[in-house]
């Protein structure tokens, strides 16, 4: 009886075990497959240059019209009050244009700020059901139809864009800029770009705008600091920054040129790496068991 | 064998004035669940753009299950190790990391923006997302508990089953289905138990590794490559503690004696286990240098130093001594600590270290949140309390019971 009962145990053991391995075996493929990150070579950029902005905020106006949401007239935009206080894209504003003080020149410096749509983006990894994605042109985009409200993206995103919108009981969205993904798809520019009246964003090949911007760099070294945030930050972003001062008075996060989700994904494909570390750690603890269980069987023996 | 286990329904009446007290809080919790659910998380909470996770993901959620832990250690103990002395805390433990997962299931659903897409991670998958990996793994965990728990149920109505009326047809073939399942469940429980411990060590640690993604956002003092492992080991930490607190939380409001000849045993073990997640804790700050950061004073520095003097090095000391670890009151204390000192832990982790970039105010708990968490805690405390009412949990000491040990290996007897 006492074999009978080991060989079953054994048995048991060993098919829990194979299926396992048989689950892991597929499973890769599938998950490998939800997040999209393609980087293609032509993802589309854009340059901002923050000495040529004139934070006329007519970007902000012409983004609320492009995606439905209530903008107002035009001519309120000119109201400079709403340059007391520094504002942050949220519900109600995919893009916020802030004023900050130039002791340089004396001129102040006008700073867009949205998306930056990283080419290694923190929320496609974090995201617990892949609603966001990295498209071909560079845009990422956010998939209402799958997104549970967690907000895991909210604290990944190292420069805490995603908005969430809270007072909302039903259906509440995160918000961010989607680099007018529905637009571009149509062949038209981006809404901020198109309406810009002095051209301080550009929009171009990713590759052809940090050339512009070198260039740039290269040309006027009296009007611009050494600096092209988002080149090689968090592993390069489609948006990119030029100023005349140090991008940390301009309230830009200081990070590394390591990618946002890098670390965490080494750790976690460790942990998990075709599911061997948990087989393994059942099969010992298995093991464990049998052998405690026969010691004690031996004693009462 | 010199132990035998005695699992009874406790038989003292169930409301008491205390009883009625945690009932009010449970109560004003669920006003305002209400409230969340009918007008949405910011109606009640303190949450904003910049803090997109409060107490309701850093305690609820991030200590619940930490706390929880208590049920894949002893079964590690008991069930694996096969250590037959402890089986009497074992199905205290079961319930309360039933209960306890099954609060952090519930806190997290009431947290999401969208609570009725909470199945969306069943079919959309993302293999690189940490918090997939917490996602599934707790949802199999969970069902996993529900079926080391069912023996409990089957055994309990096998041979009862007394429908009335039309139903009692239904009677003898409910019996059998029970019957069939009791019997399947002594075949394959061991499957289920190392599933259970293989689970749990698995989302314990991708815990930790939740708010590695956060990157410089989050105080130097916490964010480390090795936050799952921090995680895994103060979860292993924390494991017997809180049995040994319900045990005799339970003891005192049950009027039974404390079980003080397998907690002081079970006591032994949580000295040297916070020594090893010490160790770990000191070295990961030297090696970083993160320990330039508690020369200056500030929240960061002054909450560290209370995680590390009063949740890890004072218990350690207190649960290597032997006086303390007999005495009822002293290991109490000592457990409170080292469950406190988690619980600080994951709030430290969750909220204290997050600093993002472009925060105007910082964030405090609202009264909303506190009382929604106050009230899910009450709500388990009753919930269990019915439980040992109804079902065998508790084992009643000093009396020769004839009940074996419910998930020995059948097989090979």
């Amino acid at each position: 009886m006492a074999t009978q009962g080991r060989r079953d145990f054994l048995k048991s053991l060993s098919a829990i075990g194979i299926s396992t391995i048989g689950v892991a075996g597929i499973t890769p493929s599938i998950t490998k497959a939800s997040p999209e990150n393609i980087l293609s070579k032509d993802r589309m950029g854009v340059l901002v240059d923050t000495t040529v902005c004139i934070g006329c905020r007519k970007c902000e106006w012409a983004c609320k019209n492009a995606h439905d949401m209530p903008s107002g007239s035009i001519d309120e935009y000119e109201n400079e009050s709403v340059f007391d206080n520094k504002r942050r894209p949220d519900y109600s504003a995919l893009t916020v244009v802030n004023k900050y003080q130039n002791d340089k020149t004396g001129s102040p410096i006008n700073v867009k700020v949205q998306c930056m749509h990283c080419d290694q983006p923190a929320c496609v990894s974090a995201c617990i059901v892949g609603a966001f994605s990295k498209k071909e042109n560079g845009s990422v985009v956010w998939d209402e139809s799958k997104c549970i409200g967690c907000r895991y993206c909210m604290v990944a995103c190292p420069f805490q864009i995603p908005s969430f919108d809270y007072h909302k009981a039903l259906e509440p969205e995160i918000r961010k800029c989607d680099f007018c993904f529905d637009r571009t798809a149509e062949g038209k520019l981006p809404a901020c770009i198109e309406i810009c009246p002095v051209e301080a964003i550009t929009y171009g090949r990713r590759e052809d705008l940090v050339q512009v911007a070198q260039e740039k760099i290269k040309n006027y070294p009296e009007r611009y600091n050494n600096h092209i945030l988002g080149e090689t930050e968090v592993g390069g972003t489609s948006w990119m920054y030029m100023a005349g001062v140090d991008f940390k008075n301009l309230d830009f996060p200081t990070l590394g040129d390591k990618s946002a989700p890098g670390v965490s994904e080494s750790i976690q494909h460790g942990i998990f790496s075709y599911f061997v570390p948990p087989v393994a750690l059942y099969a010992l603890l298995g093991g464990v068991m049998w052998i405690s269980k026969n010691r004690d069987k031996k004693e009462e023996n | 064998m010199e132990m035998l286990m005695n699992p009874s329904q406790m038989t003292k009446k169930y409301f008491t004035p205390g009883v009625m007290l945690v009932s009010l809080i449970a109560l004003n919790g669920l006003i305002f669940l209400a409230l969340r659910l009918i007008f949405g998380v910011g109606a009640i909470t303190n949450l904003d753009n910049q803090h997109p996770w409060g107490i309701w993901i850093g305690i609820d959620v991030a200590a619940g299950v930490a706390l929880a832990a208590g049920g894949f250690t002893t079964a590690a103990l008991g069930h694996i190790m096969h250590r037959e002395e402890y089986e009497v805390v074992i199905r205290p433990a079961l319930l309360t990391a039933l209960l306890g997962y099954t609060f952090v299931a519930l806190s997290v659903a009431i947290d999401l923006g969208r609570w009725y897409s909470i199945w969306h991670p069943l079919i959309f998958w993302n293999g690189n997302s940490v918090l997939f990996e917490v996602g599934i793994c707790v949802m199999i965990y969970v069902s996993v508990l529900y079926i080391e728990f069912l023996p409990i149920v089957t055994k309990k109505f096998i041979g009862n089953v007394r429908f009335k009326g039309m139903l009692a047809k239904l009677n003898s073939p409910v019996d059998k289905l029970l019957r069939m399942l009791d019997r399947g469940l002594d075949k394959t429980m061991f499957i289920f138990i190392i599933a259970g411990v293989v689970l749990s060590c698995l989302h314990q640690s991708s815990l930790g590794t939740l708010m590695v993604i956060a990157g410089p956002k989050m105080h130097p003092l916490w964010q480390t490559p090795i936050l799952p492992l921090l995680f895994l080991i103060s979860a292993i930490c924390v494991g017997f503690p809180m049995v040994i607190m319900e045990s005799l939380i339970a003891s005192r409001s049950f009027k039974l004696k404390p079980e003080m000849h397998v907690l002081s045993k079970l006591g032994s073990y949580i000295g040297p286990m916070l020594g090893i997640y010490l160790a770990f804790k000191v070295i990961d700050i030297l090696i970083r240098e993160a320990f330039v950061y508690l020369m200056v004073l500030s929240t960061e520095s002054v909450m560290f130093s209370i995680e590390i003097i009063f949740g890890i090095i004072l218990p350690m000391r207190l649960f290597f001594s032997k006086v303390v670890r007999e005495s009822p009151l002293g290991i109490f204390i000592a457990s409170m600590l080292v469950i406190l000192g988690v619980v600080l832990n994951r709030l430290n982790n969750f909220i204290v270290a997050y600093n993002p970039p472009y925060a105007t105010t910082s964030y405090f708990p609202s009264i909303g949140e506190i009382s929604v968490t106050l009230g899910f805690v009450c709500i388990e405390v009753l919930m269990y309390r019915l439980i040992v009412k109804y079902f065998p949990i508790i084992s009643i000491p000093e009396k020769a019971g004839v009940f074996k040990t419910k998930y020995s290996i059948q097989g090979s007897k």
